[in-house]
């Protein structure tokens, strides 16, 4: 039988505000345990919560960038259950009416088709603290930093059918969210996580299977891995005659496996119900038009921009917007060359990226910053150094952060353009060479590669190519 | 009986601090040799923060030396035992709180403090709030200082008992189905729940959070007035509080009633209400006639389904709000928990009593899946319809006017084995928690020994009016000022 997968994910970005979404504390990562936790985070009698009207513009600005609905009316809401790290004994969240409703992404596919996400809603909602139990024999500590650090759940509907699908579209919105300044991203440190709804069903068949929940994943590789081996998972279970349970499962990186972690029966009957310490949200019109009149240029504009005014294929415009500090850096270079953007492409995405994926660096953090950059291009350009010596003068500036005029004038890499020298070097060439030059002469074309190889040899590789190859042509026809 | 205090009330006593007859000290230690002599008798206080209250009253002197003193400095007063303070425990009740001290003080500790009152100590309550009859507090039932085998109403009971008694000159109270307007109407005093917004809840432990407002037992309504203005306002951190200004209450009290339209609300006098108490509220509504009243009758259909729709609304609410009492930060935590589920079982299973077990699983079941909207979302909808009946009413009147209690305060167990008896009594006031609308209750006469108060309700953000109204009848009548003979 042939199985499709459908995938829809919960993307949980904590956004990047200052002060957590209804308290005055900071939401600053690492602080030492409970350093960042008032009462109002702690749930003690009495305190009440504010909303953090930073967190709402976030939200909006999120909705706006996926051409969502804007909830003129949202309603916090109370899910209820008892957890340690959940001071209140509930979490304020929404519930029957998001702050964002139907928006939708589009992801590019392997084989270059574009594919539509529905996302169904985006929602505000507090983070939970932590538990600890590392160094911490026979109890269990609370961290409550966390607590009420402002959240946005991101749900898609179910239209993923693949663990590849999957993961572009978290990272198109892993992309969409740092662009927009509302999430830092840092998957490590829990900022952008994500759960995964996974089922199968039978090719053809419209209604869905059953699905199992994924909680908790915290990278990339993580989605892809959990989902493949679900999938496999259901599809062997219903091929031995099984069947799928609805259940939250979590992923367990080091098996990479998935295993149960609660049954439907089992899941906590949250109690939802408006939050009644806090009021509804109200949104107007020019509240919305203020906050679209200040969101950037998004990755799919840019992406196109780059395409129309840079004559760029639209996977490399699509590789170059996939942050929007590697596109701010890429339009420096062109700028400051003036020319060539395919070529400036190529520098950006090729060694450059290799370099900084090398040394595990942000693009923020690279040793070759955009002005450099743009000088080793424009010697390219200008034919003082070919693209195959530009390589080394990359590699020695990165290394020295020296300017590209000052390797090549420090090395002599300086291309020879000076005709008669290359012309002497090639009678060199031909003198020491009798036997290849006569079988060139003969009709053994392919000796021309030698030939050109032994000029480059003598010339310490600077002699400029296109004129080496028209020069030579003519020494070797006689 | 200690020596009784040289006025009754707070009016009053703010004049004869401001001519010097008594200092602050003075007075504040007649008040403490009163509360000290009343409490075996009457059980009003869970805290008697006697030191403290003396320091408060030296500052108060001092300040009025300095000639800093402003219309309430040095006038003492006590806070139910909900309203959190950071010198002293805040017990709301409970053996789940019975040794909590609260990091902060509620905003409206802060803001009576600022205007110079001294605080007496915490009085007794119902658990969180929790009952009609100061029976349900851990720390043993307040007495009604009229008659000591009888309940002084809930859940501010103590509150009411203090003023009622003439040991705390006025006190803070809450209400969230009643229970400031119930006691002070078993206990012969006034009382005042304000619109829902118009007082902070920050710092109030709350019950239940929609229907929650803080307000004021007192002798007059002319005391209530002065310290409504000191208590009243809006609080950044208290997003359901009212950002208007608060209007100055005691200025407006003499205003005359000529012309003011009086509504009866047809619903509350058509069973249950005792006949007597009965009588005296039509004796009352009279007096307001003879100021030049004009009463006529309204309905509010709806109304007969308030204490119903209230017994869904209010526990949910409490069913959540209560779920941070869990052993693990603060409050009662059982002995030697095996898991994390024997500590919250345990814990609240031996920190709470057993009307709020009785309204938590009540709250958690009308919220359940399945249940949600049979009742949670139609109690709502009631709500609304009763919102409507008295926004419909305060169309062609000022006010509403009618009984606070159906009865006048019973005996000490009467009621406990029968909570739907018990909460009976709140028929005539839930639903001005439920439209969130400004309540008071004063004193009236007595039926069988025994005070009876009137209701009055208005439309959101009237406290002005009805103060007027209380303020003018009792220029009328000194029913407010008679005090229980035990006490005098």
């Amino acid at each position: 039988m042939q199985w499709e997968t459908v995938i829809g994910l919960e993307i949980h970005a904590q956004l990047a505000t200052r002060s957590k979404i209804f308290s005055s504390s900071a939401t600053a990562y690492g602080a030492a345990p409970n350093t960042q936790a008032n009462l109002v985070d702690l749930g003690y009698p009495g305190v009440l919560p504010v909303l953090n009207g930073e967190a709402v513009r976030m939200a909006v600005r999120f909705g706006l960038s996926i051409g969502a609905r804007i909830a003129r009316h949202s309603v916090f809401a109370r899910k209820n259950y008892f957890y340690p790290d959940l001071p209140k004994g509930y979490q304020i969240s929404q519930y029957e009416l998001p702050i964002v409703a139907e928006g939708a992404l589009e992801i590019v596919l392997d084989d270059g088709t574009r594919k539509r996400v529905g996302i169904t809603r985006a929602h505000l909602e507090e983070d939970a603290g932590k538990s600890l139990h590392e160094g911490l024999p026979g109890v269990s500590g609370i961290d409550l930093n966390r607590a009420g650090t402002p959240l946005i759940e991101i749900v898609s509907e179910p239209d993923m059918r693949s663990a590849q699908e999957a993961v572009a579209y978290m990272k198109k919105v892993h992309t969409l969210v740092r662009y927009l300044g509302i999430c830092d991203g840092n998957m490590q440190e829990g900022s952008f996580r994500c759960d995964a709804n996974v089922s199968v069903r039978p090719k053809g068949q419209e209604k869905f299977g059953t699905r199992a929940e994924i909680k908790n994943l915290n990278s990339f590789r993580f989605v892809e891995k959990a989902i493949n081996y679900e999938v496999e998972r259901q599809i062997e279970l219903i091929e031995s005659g099984g069947k799928v349970v609805q259940e939250t499962r979590l992923y367990d990186p080091d098996k990479g496996e998935t295993r149960s972690m609660r049954s439907k029966e089992e899941a906590n009957d949250y109690r939802y119900f408006p939050d009644p310490d806090l009021l509804p949200v109200v949104i107007d019109d020019s509240y919305i038009e203020t906050v679209r009149s200040q969101l950037p240029e998004l990755p799919d504009e840019k992406a196109a921009r780059f395409v129309r005014d840079y004559g760029l294929s639209e996977y490399d415009a699509g590789v170059l917007t996939a942050s929007r500090e590697f596109g701010a850096f890429y339009e420096d270079v062109v700028q400051r060359v003036g020319k060539e953007p395919k070529l400036c492409a190529n520098w950006v995405m090729g060694d450059l990226a290799a370099f900084l994926n090398k040394d595990n660096l942000e693009i923020g953090a690279s040793k070759v910053d955009a002005a450099a950059l743009a000088g080793l291009v424009t010697r390219i350009v200008d034919a003082t150094i070919s693209g195959k010596i530009a390589k080394d003068v990359f590699e020695a500036m990165w290394e020295s952060g020296e300017s590209a005029d000052a390797i090549i004038e420090q090395k002599g890499l300086r291309q020879i353009t000076d005709t008669s020298a290359i012309e002497r070097a090639i009678e060199d060439v031909m003198a020491k060479n009798p036997g290849q030059l006569a079988d060139y002469r003969s009709g053994k074309d392919k000796l021309f590669g030698f030939f050109v190889g032994q000029v480059m040899k003598a010339t310490g590789g600077k002699a400029n190519p296109a004129q080496l190859n028209e020069l030579l042509k003519k020494k070797l026809a006689g | 009986m200690a020596q009784s205090l040289p006025e009754p009330t707070v009016a009053a006593l703010a004049r004869g601090l401001a001519a010097g007859r008594y200092s602050a000290v003075e007075l504040t230690r007649a008040c403490l040799a009163r509360v000290e002599a009343a409490q075996p008798q009457l059980n009003a206080f869970i805290t008697i923060t006697a030191e403290a209250a003396l320091a408060a009253a030296a500052a108060a002197d001092a300040a009025r030396a300095a000639g800093r003193a402003g219309p309430l400095t040095g006038v003492p007063i006590a806070h139910k035992d909900i309203f959190c303070t950071s010198d002293v425990r805040t017990t709301c009740g409970s053996k789940m709180l019975a040794n909590f001290v609260s990091p902060y003080d509620a905003t409206i500790v802060s803001k009576l403090a600022a205007a110079g009152t001294v605080n007496l100590g915490k009085l007794n309550m119902d658990e969180f709030a929790m009952g009609s009859s100061n029976e349900t507090s851990h720390f043993g039932p307040v007495r009604n200082p009229w008659d000591t085998a009888r309940v002084p109403g809930g859940s501010s009971g103590g509150s009411a008992a203090a003023v009622a008694a003439r040991i705390a000159p006025a006190a803070t109270a809450t209400d969230t189905g009643g229970s400031i307007r119930q006691p002070a109407a078993l206990c012969g005093v006034t009382g005042i729940k304000p619109t829902y917004g118009r007082v902070s809840r920050y710092g109030m432990i709350a019950f239940a959070s929609s229907l929650d407002q803080a307000g004021l037992i007192t002798v007059s309504a002319e005391d209530a007035a002065l310290l409504l203005g000191a208590m009243a306002g809006f609080d950044p951190r208290d997003s359901t509080s009212v950002d208007s200004p608060v209007p100055d209450y005691a200025a407006a009290l003499d205003a005359p009633l000529a012309g003011l339209r009086i509504g009866l609300v047809r619903e509350f006098f058509e069973k249950g209400l005792d006949a007597e108490c009965e009588a005296r509220i039509r004796e009352a509504i009279a007096v307001y006639e003879k100021l030049g009243a004009r009463v006529q009758e309204v309905s509010c259909p709806n109304l007969p389904l308030s204490v119903p729709t209230y017994y869904v609304v209010a526990p949910a609410e409490c069913s959540s709000n209560l779920a941070r009492f869990d052993g693990v930060r603060f409050g009662h935590r059982c002995e030697s928990p095996r898991n994390l589920t024997d500590l919250y079982s345990r814990s609240r299973g031996e920190g709470f009593g057993a009307e709020v077990k009785r309204r938590i699983m009540t709250g958690t079941y009308v919220l359940s899946a399945g249940y949600y909207d049979a009742y949670y979302l139609k109690a709502q909808r009631v709500r609304q319809l009763i919102s409507a009946d008295f926004a419909r009413a305060f169309e062609s009147v000022d006010l509403l006017l009618g009984p606070t209690s159906p009865t006048t305060a019973f005996e000490i167990g009467a009621k406990v084995d029968d909570p739907i008896t018990m909460y009976l009594n709140d028929i005539y006031t839930i639903g001005a928690n439920l439209a969130g609308l400004p309540g008071m209750s004063i004193p009236v006469g007595f039926a069988g020994g025994l005070p009876v108060g009137l209701q009055l309700i208005g439309p959101h953000f009237s406290e002005a009016r009805m103060l007027n109204a209380a303020h003018r009848y009792q220029l009328e009548t000194d029913w407010h000022l008679r005090a229980p003979a035990a006490f005098a």
